[in-house]
């Protein structure tokens, strides 16, 4: 730097600073055209779907008829409640079991950390589908999973708890929530590894040197330096989940029902647009006035 | 006692890491399978079948050729396009960056029933055919954000100083450019692309709004066969796919590890 030539230095931030004024914009023109066109756009006409009124056949038109969110709310409220309750289980699970995991391949698995970070996001690669399908296989009745329930007692308080509802473990609450968890799981994982990956571990044992136990530690110490990665982990996993409807229509049953199946149906079976449009815009409502109040409470502002 | 204490989290993180990685098993163990009837879901017999005629299953190949067309052309478009914006968003200061910043936020913030559904809603009201025009707009759509915020992350950690140096020492802007921040900010534009041919090949819900009656996906395929019968073939593609993607990993690792060993 020293060698640098003022003249020249000074050119080049004059030219920059010019250029800055349409450069950005020539840069973003082609994704903020398709953002605005494929995003904006829909969402606008998904709003004014959900206040028309009229049918597939005959066309719909714009009557600004309030009602239909009401009816949809009124008749719908039982699947919202329990997507936000399933999705919110899911999240806590998938925290409960990834901060170990982070914390294994950031501090404790040596030469094998790339091997494992690459383990954790390989099954992405298989098609999601199949691999729900299975589970299918995994916990069925006659499987060694279910066998060791049975034997460990664990299948009478999974049912005592109302997570089952009998013996078996398929086409339950149970069976969708670890559904959930399995498949959000490499979305919190990644997110605390990244944290994690960057504490200082003379953080710790100053810790120790400060007489702090090990629980002390994590809660004083490990715990608020992860924070971000935690908000961000539960924001991949909580967002996807309450939307999702694919682990409750293959491991749930008619009791399960997550709200993504009914707009789903309503899209594209019963054909009842507004009705459709209606739910999917409570269900984004929902999620961001959520979020919002996650986000503030958990005080982070860097949300990407 | 003392050892369980210290290795407790070791043993909780192989734990987690075997829930993770059982379904992959499964889903290898039976591509080997010989069903007994139209299901795939007890084990009978071995038998390499499967293996041996992977595209059997009428209208599976099909369908895999058009989910990795897909996943192949929405990647490098929303690659293109998103490393663009990505660097107007990292490099430069100018009006309504923070709510452009939002509105690449949003989509990942959407839940892909909503977004597939919207999406629709526009193409029935503009009288579009869904197919496989429709499957691409909605892919690049989803996969640009997670392009957008992988790269921003790159551009924005490198140290301005190395461009600047490199102007000092007479390099051209597109000297600099293509010499200096383009290398250095390639492994981040690569995670987008694969983030994005990811993202699409394994995609249902928002295609199965924009796909129309008669354009299958490989995802589409599979729930489909979920509901009538499955194919032992979709295990073999699922086997593989995990695998493959194991293996060129491991071949990445060894030639960077090779680089550098070189470099020394």
């Amino acid at each position: 730097m020293a060698f640098a030539i003022p003249a020249g230095g000074a050119r080049r931030t004059r030219t920059a600073r010019r250029r800055g004024t349409f450069v950005p914009f020539l840069l973003l023109a082609p994704a903020l055209l398709w953002l605005v066109a494929f995003f904006v756009v829909p969402t606008v006409s998904l709003a004014s779907q959900s206040l028309q009124t009229g049918d597939i056949d005959n066309g719909f038109t714009l009557t600004w008829n309030f009602a239909t969110y009401a009816d949809a709310l009124s008749r719908y409220w039982p699947q919202f409640l329990r997507s936000i309750i399933y999705a919110g289980s899911a999240t806590v699970g998938t925290l409960l079991l990834g901060y170990p995991l982070a914390w294994f391949i950031a501090h404790r698995s040596g030469r094998w950390k790339n091997t494992l970070l690459v383990l954790v996001v390989a099954p992405f690669f298989t098609n999601f589908l199949i691999r729900t399908l299975a589970w299918q296989i995994i916990l069925t009745d006659q499987g060694p999973v279910a066998q060791f329930f049975r034997s460990t007692g664990l299948t009478t308080v999974l049912q005592a708890v109302g997570l089952t509802e009998n013996d078996s473990l398929l086409n339950s609450q149970f069976a969708v929530i670890s559904g959930l968890i399995y498949n959000f799981l490499p979305f919190m994982v990644l997110p605390l590894y990244t944290v994690l990956e960057r504490l200082d571990s003379r953080l710790l044992d100053a810790a120790g040197d400060l007489y702090a136990n090990g629980w002390n530690t994590f809660w004083k110490v490990i715990w608020p330096l992860s924070l971000p990665g935690v908000v961000s982990g539960t924001l991949l996993t909580f967002i996807p989940a309450a939307g999702d409807y694919i682990n409750s229509k293959l491991l749930g049953n008619t009791q399960t029902v997550m709200i993504g199946q009914v707009i789903d149906a309503q899209f594209l079976r019963v054909l009842d647009y507004p009705t459709a449009a209606a739910l999917s815009f409570i269900l984004m409502f929902a999620i961001i006035v959520l979020v919002a109040s996650y986000v503030r409470a958990a005080g982070t502002e860097e949300l990407v | 006692m003392a050892w369980l204490r210290r290795n407790l989290v070791v043993i909780a993180g192989l734990l987690v890491l075997a829930y993770i990685l059982l379904p992959n098993l499964v889903v290898t163990i039976f591509s080997f399978n010989k069903p007994n009837g139209r299901f795939n879901y007890e084990w009978n017999q071995f038998s390499l079948d499967a293996w041996l005629n992977p595209c059997a299953s009428a209208g599976m190949c099909e369908a895999l050729g058009l989910s990795l067309w897909v996943a192949v052309a929405s990647a490098l478009a929303a690659t293109l396009i998103g490393t663009m914006a990505a660097f107007a968003l990292a490099r430069y200061r100018f009006r309504g960056r923070a709510a452009t910043n939002l509105l690449v936020f949003f989509p990942m913030a959407t839940p892909e029933v909503v977004m597939g559904s919207s999406l629709l809603t526009l193409f029935v009201a503009m009288g579009v055919p869904t197919g496989q025009m429709t499957i691409l707009i909605a892919h690049i759509l989803f996969t640009l954000s997670f392009v957008v915020t992988t790269v921003k992350a790159r551009v924005s950690s490198l140290d301005p100083a190395l461009e600047q140096a490199a102007a000092d020492l007479y390099a051209r802007p597109s000297q600099a450019f293509w010499k200096v921040t383009f290398p250095l900010v390639a492994p981040g534009i690569a995670a987008g692309a694969l983030l994005a041919f990811a993202l699409s090949f394994d995609d249902y819900i928002v295609t199965n709004f924009n796909a129309g009656a008669s354009t299958v996906t490989f995802p589409m395929y599979v729930w489909g066969a979920a509901q009538r019968g499955t194919p032992v073939q979709i295990n073999v593609v699922g086997t593989v796919m995990f695998f493959g993607a194991l293996a060129i990993v491991g071949i990445g690792q060894a030639i960077g590890a090779r680089r550098r060993k070189e470099a020394h």
